[in-house]
């Protein structure tokens, strides 16, 4: 088992002929992703790495059935590419776009709840079930079959640790990355929960960083409803108020969404936090150790 | 972005929101034209882009001319948060009965724009948060409708109390939304939104930040960017492809990737270092990249030595280490420099940048080690 993509995921690829769309499905076809159609207005009926292409989501699923999206359209146009997505019954989409206005997404949120779609990102790098399918940017090689969930904020990072884990014979259910801006769709909690529920899962890694406070809603959420261990790290302890750190959605306002106030959520919550990325590993082994 | 509170005043009257005239002003002789076409008592504000310029003493009321000319002297040129007045807003001072604030944010966790109203105005709205929360009125904006007049009508009576003043209340709080929405703002605050003694209701302060990922559609506002020395520095390393804040430590970092490169920073402080920047250029292998970043962190004369630590993922690590041979070919310097290099084709980068006689290490915290063992050289 897994959470939200798997051997059933059947995607279509939203801006299929742009550089970044044709790149990428090919490499998620290599990994064995089921990748059923790509779609780029007035291009119907050519083909892109094996794929075909539609003028549009609706006409891209009343053919091969797909129900996740990916989309590589720029940002200007990705709110509306997520909403053609979700009108047309996708039910997971995964914006990689970077730069989307955030009222555009404010926008779309209550039609996708009304639509019962699931969105991650954007400005993310995707999700990975390894061993059964890749959707999204992730370098596939680094991941290896297992039982940890994993969630994060950022794109290098995440691969650092997950390379750390693969090293240390820990693999992977599956490997989400949320996304750097501060309006997006899953967050830790909703994903928490997901890798709760999944019985292949036998623990967490979650990388959290500064602004916003979705890592101290993600501590009570662990301290009062999760049993599977989280082990945690927080990037940005030596990050400046009030500057952006690459990420949209990392910085510290006002004083709030520091490091040092997750990292104490956490620890009020039970959950050890990662000193250095190097320790996670390690943090993992003695935490399921407990379990015994 | 940021924009000064004249600048916000100007967008608030652009939308029909009352504001008491101002004159912006570069000298002590404005100052003065400036008290003396208002004719009266004048307040005169410090146009810095930071909060607190009252505490600071960046806020004066003026009985007469001459009062205002003392005030200009001495707010112009004086320093507040490390950022030095330039310009002073020379504005006619109401008669106030009582202080309100209203401010809209984009709230992350409702996903949603979110008004807050309270009695408590004048006062940082922050500081109300922490001390009195339930004197703050919250309400979360459907995003399908708008803020509904029905809505503004009896946020604006219960703030209030009077229909008459909460009348004129809740058309401003209509169009403070109309134009958060249409400038793609991210904060618009009135405060305080006074009553006068005579019964009008005006903005006579206000503070807007606006989403940077949406400039590419507002122009109008982009034209408004007053950048401080920082900000110019952060805005020529986003024309190149890179993410760049300074610090004030002295050991340089390059990364790829925002969160990587913030865990970098923390991996610097956790051995004992101090790093200088955040720099983030991205995921390629482009040569030129590389040269434009280490042209930055060596144009900070604080930085001792340079860690540049890369996570090979689609880029491979052999790509990027011949970028960075290419890049260190053209950038001469004596500032020492350590390469980290892991994830795909690690070894080959490795072995690639050894012939070089560059220090290259694989794991971070052997390069955050060797990098501040650098820096003390």
């Amino acid at each position: 088992m897994s959470i939200l993509v798997n051997k059933d995921t059947k995607l279509v690829v939203q801006g299929i002929t742009g550089r970044d769309g044709k790149f990428h499905t090919g490499r998620m076809t290599e990994y064995g992703t089921n990748v059923v159609a790509g779609v780029s207005p007035g291009k119907e009926g050519e083909t892109v790495e094996g794929v075909p292409v539609f003028n549009s989501v609706e006409n891209a699923v009343k053919a091969t059935g797909a129900n996740t999206s990916i989309l590589f359209v720029p940002a200007a146009y990705a709110a509306d590419a997520i909403l053609e997505a979700s009108e047309a019954g996708i039910k997971l989409v995964v914006a990689i776009s970077e730069g989307v206005p955030i009222q555009d997404m404010i926008r779309v949120t209550p039609i996708l709840k009304q639509n019962g779609t699931l969105l991650i990102g954007p400005n993310c790098p995707g999700l990975i079930t390894p061993g059964e399918a890749l959707v999204g940017i992730l370098p596939a090689m680094i991941f290896k079959e297992g039982n940890i969930g994993f969630i994060s904020r950022s794109g290098t990072l995440t691969y650092e640790v997950v390379n750390l884990l693969t090293l240390s014979d820990f693999g992977q259910t599956t490997v989400v990355g949320i996304g750097g801006d501060p309006v997006a769709g899953l967050y830790f909690i909703d994903l928490l929960e997901l890798f709760e529920n999944d019985p292949d899962t036998i623990a967490v890694v979650l990388i959290g960083e500064i602004g916003g406070d979705a890592e101290e809603q993600a501590a009570q959420y662990i301290a009062e409803k999760m049993t599977k261990p989280v082990v945690a790290f927080i990037a940005g302890q030596t990050a400046p108020p009030g500057k952006r750190m690459g990420h949209a959605g990392a910085i510290i306002s006002s004083g709030s969404g520091t490091a040092a106030e997750k990292i104490a959520a956490f620890n009020k919550a039970g959950v050890h936090v990662a000193k250095e990325p190097a320790e996670i590993p390690e943090l993992l082994r003695k935490k399921l150790a407990e379990l015994k | 972005m940021k924009i000064h509170e004249y600048q916000a005043r100007q967008i608030f009257r652009d939308y029909g929101i009352p504001v008491p005239a101002d004159v912006l002003c570069y000298t002590v002789r404005e100052v003065e034209k400036a008290a003396k076409e208002l004719n009266g008592m004048v307040v005169i504000k410090a146009q810095v882009l930071t909060g607190g310029r009252g505490k600071a003493g960046g806020v004066k009321l003026a009985r007469n001319v001459e009062e205002a000319i003392n005030a200009g002297k001495q707010i112009l040129g004086m320093d507040i948060k490390g950022l030095t007045v330039e310009k002073v807003l020379v504005t006619r001072a109401a008669d106030i009965e009582k202080e309100f604030y209203v401010g809209l944010i984009n709230d992350r966790n409702t996903k949603s724009v979110i008004l807050m109203a309270s009695a408590e105005g004048g006062v940082e709205i922050e500081e109300v948060a922490k001390t009195n929360p339930e004197k703050i009125i919250k309400f979360q904006i459907n995003p399908l409708t708008g803020l509904l007049d029905y809505q503004t009508r009896n946020i604006a009576l219960k703030l209030f109390g009077n229909a008459i003043h909460a009348q004129k209340a809740a058309s401003i709080l209509t169009k403070l939304y109309k134009l958060f929405i249409e400038t793609d703002s991210t904060l618009a605050e009135i405060n305080p939104l006074i009553l006068t003694t005579d019964n009008e209701v005006l903005a006579i302060d206000g503070k807007m930040n606006f989403d940077d990922n949406a400039l590419f559609r507002q122009p109008k506002i982009l034209a408004m960017r007053e950048p401080d020395e920082e900000e110019v520095q952060e805005i020529a390393a986003h024309e190149k492809g890179l993410s760049y804040i300074k610090l004030d430590g002295n050991i340089g970092c390059m990364v790829n990737g925002a969160g990587l490169a913030m865990a970098t920073m923390d991996m610097i402080k956790l051995y004992g270092g101090s790093p200088a920047n955040f720099l983030d250029i991205g995921g390629s292998s482009n040569p030129q990249k590389v040269i434009d970043a280490m042209n930055i962190l060596l144009g900070d004369k604080n930085v001792k030595s340079v860690m540049i630590n890369i996570f090979g993922g689609i880029t491979r690590c052999d790509d990027v280490a011949r970028g960075l041979i290419k890049a260190l070919e053209i950038i001469i310097t004596d500032v020492p420099i350590v390469v980290r290099l892991s994830g795909t084709n690690a070894e080959e980068g490795l072995a690639i940048l050894k012939e070089t006689g560059l220090p290259t290490v694989s794991s971070m915290s052997e390069a955050a080690k060797k990098a501040i063992e650098l820096s003390k050289r």
